[in-house]
């Protein structure tokens, strides 16, 4: 189906599946119950599910394939943000002109810092990025984001907003004053009440699982492309590549820009989202996360980004939020002494914790499943389908295409 | 004139003179043997001639257009192939693939943004890719991953690699270092099995004086960064200057 063999138009049909459930899929516990607040399926965090899942497919085209470790991918989240938030204040507050533009912006942007970047490679390729992303964090915060001179991109600190001032040239009287879709405003929501569960059906999120959607395609036909076998050349042995009569770099360029690409469109859909773009988005630390989510779920996988940026925005949404009144709610049956410190443990990893718990967990997933979460899921798999080991390893080895 | 012109070569590696001098001609269809002690500049020679290297001074044409200043990957492209001394394939992918990438570079060029296709679809690579593993006799491994190789299959697959792609000259850089007898054997054959049945020109750098004579219809032999004497395999046997300082050495 639509130039997918079966193995990936099963894949695609599970992504497609899950992201358009999710509003029940991520709403397992009852509204009141003490396992409420595991319930993920509300449309904010939805959405950033959706986004990032995005921003990591898009990572995992130039890390995964090429094997480029790129330190400053949120330098085109940011830049995305900004000019969709600049399309609202120029034309109007419908959302396609700015995820076009933030799409077309971060590729130009990543033209520029790829080609410089990529004249080095191995940790020099990362700190070129990262010095890249900091410089464009910098220019964010207050080169170009100063509120009183007449060439203000960025709005600094304050971040970039709409103003009722601002020109909306293509405004139309009847359309809402906040981001929407042809006349649907992004956070309208309809809910459904089954017994006592509530689900959540949000305009934005289902606009973000439509694009996830688009973007997993086409990342499973790039993978599965001429393409995609040169970039895995690229990260198996340049050399040999050299002198077998290919150019490297125009590969490693297009695989850069094609992830820069993803990354503007991730940082546009955060503006739909919230229509505030500010330069915390192109930090350090966000760069770093968009790796950890990419490793995490298994570099180089299809679905392993997913994975990754769904795992680390809960554990970011969910865990932070566990408090001391919650833990006193679910340790209240044990005896008093042994419930204070059984919580006085927990509590360090839980709540502001909450970087513990993942960075724990990271260390175990790499040193014990080098090939991320989707590994462990098909070590599982096996398990449960009671498939001997010698088989399995039998398979691993003559597999001729990069595991989903 | 041969297909390869290589004249008054020079390269400095800081105080040491790697090759000075260096005059050497490669006529057309020949295989052509490049032999010399450790040390002597043979390899040094190579990377002069595939982009690896620019000689200080000197010229390197190759079917009367110059090399020099040319990335190897355009230098590949002119027709030129090269196989390591130590055996460089795509490890992590399977055999097939690693086959299946120069039959891209032979059909696109040096790059081609084929990102919607699928490779399955790309039924002419395949097919050659296919013809070119049955040529070696490794079709049975099309599944494996390269890494996981024997390293006399991997320099077998390396060879195919870079005929896949039909060039008029090959290179090979010892070929048969630290191979088993029987694995140097079979490369023997395929290689004389090549030069029969090809449009080519090799050239091959080798210590194994049972693989240079089997092969060679000319000999140069380098010593301290010069050639010493270029000739037929009869007349250097039993060359004086040869013996002392090749030959003597290593026997
Ligand atoms: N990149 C380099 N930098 C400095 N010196 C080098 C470099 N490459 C080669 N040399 C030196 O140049 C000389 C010739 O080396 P080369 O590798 O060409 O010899 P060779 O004939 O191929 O030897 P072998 O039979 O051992 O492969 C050697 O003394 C070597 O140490
Ligand atoms: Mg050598």
């Amino acid at each position: 189906m639509l130039g997918l063999d079966k193995k990936d138009t099963t894949l695609m049909l599970v992504v497609a599946a899950l992201a358009l459930l999710a509003p029940f899929i991520l709403n397992p516990f009852p509204e009141g119950s003490a396992m409420a607040q595991f319930n993920a399926g509300y449309p904010d965090l939805m959405q950033r599910f959706a986004i990032y899942g995005i921003l990591a497919i898009g990572f995992n085209i130039l890390f995964g394939l090429t094997g480029y470790l790129s330190f400053g991918h949120a330098a085109f989240l940011g830049v995305g943000s900004y000019s969709a938030v600049w399309m609202f204040k120029l034309l109007s507050y419908n959302v396609i002109p700015g995820i076009i533009l933030s799409v077309i912006v971060a590729g130009l942007f990543s033209v520029v810092i790829g080609f410089i970047s990529l004249r080095r490679s191995g940790i020099y390729f990362s700190i070129l990025t990262l010095a890249f992303a900091q410089m464009s964090y910098n220019l964010a915060y207050s080169v170009l984001g100063n509120p009183s001179s007449n060439f203000n991109l960025t709005n600094g600190e304050t971040g970039l907003q709409v103003y009722a001032s601002d020109p909306q040239i293509l405004a139309s009287a009847s359309a809402p004053e906040v981001p929407h879709l042809f006349g649907v405003a992004m956070r309208s929501s309809y809910q459904l009440e089954v017994g006592s569960w509530l689900f959540t059906f949000n305009a934005g999120y289902y606009l973000c699982a439509v694009i996830l959607m688009l973007s997993f395609y086409v990342s499973v036909r790039i993978f599965r492309s001429p393409f995609g076998m040169m970039l895995r050349a690229v990260k198996s042995n340049q050399q040999r590549m050299n002198y077998t009569g290919l150019h490297t770099r125009p590969y490693t360029l297009a695989a850069f820009v094609i992830s820069g690409m993803y990354a503007g469109l991730a940082g546009g859909l955060l503006s739909t989202m919230d229509p505030l773009a500010g330069a915390e988005r192109m930090q350090w630390t966000a760069s770093g996360e968009v790796v950890l989510m990419t490793i995490l779920g298994g570099a180089g996988t299809l679905l392993g980004p997913v994975v990754g940026a769904g795992f680390i925005k809960y554990f970011e949404n969910i865990f932070s939020k566990i408090n001391e009144g919650v833990l006193h709610q679910w340790f209240g049956f044990l005896p008093d002494g042994m419930e204070s410190a059984v919580i006085w443990v927990v509590e360090h990893f839980v709540g502001p914790g909450w970087h513990l718990t993942l960075g724990l967990l990271f260390m175990l997933v790499v040193t014990f499943l080098p090939g991320g979460l989707v590994q462990g899921g098909q070590h599982l798999w096996r398990l449960l389908a009671g498939k001997s080991r010698k088989e399995e390893h039998a398979k691993t080895e003559t597999q001729s295409t990069p595991a989903e | 004139m041969g297909i390869l012109e290589v004249k008054n070569v020079n390269k400095r590696f800081g105080g040491l003179k790697a090759l000075s001098d260096v005059n050497l001609s490669i006529a057309e269809h020949s295989v052509h043997a490049i032999i010399g002690p450790n040390g002597a500049g043979k390899s040094t020679l190579l990377n002069c001639l595939v982009g690896k290297l620019i000689p200080d001074t000197g010229s390197v044409m190759f079917d009367g257009q110059s090399v020099l200043g040319r990335a190897p990957y355009e230098i590949n492209q002119m027709g030129i192939s090269r196989v390591f001394q130590t055996p460089e394939i795509f490890g992590d992918l399977t055999v097939m693939e690693n086959m299946m990438i120069p039959c891209f570079a032979k059909r696109d060029g040096a790059f081609e943004l084929n990102a919607l296709t699928s490779i399955v679809k790309q039924k002419d690579i395949i097919e050659r890719a296919e013809h070119m593993l049955e040529d070696m006799n490794m079709i049975d491994k099309r599944n494996m991953h390269a890494a996981s190789m024997s390293r006399g299959d991997k320099r077998r697959l390396e060879i195919g690699m870079c005929l896949s792609q039909e060039p008029r000259l090959l290179l090979l850089d010892e070929p048969t270092a630290g191979m088993a007898r029987a694995d140097t054997n079979n490369t023997i054959d395929l290689l004389k099995q090549i030069k029969d049945t090809r449009d080519i020109t090799i050239a091959i750098i080798e210590h194994d004086m049972h693989v240079v004579f089997s092969l060679a219809e000319r000999i140069t032999v380098l010593a301290q960064g010069s050639p010493l004497v270029e000739d037929t395999p009869e007349k250097i046997k039993g060359h004086p200057k040869v013996r002392e300082a090749y030959l003597g050495e290593s026997a």
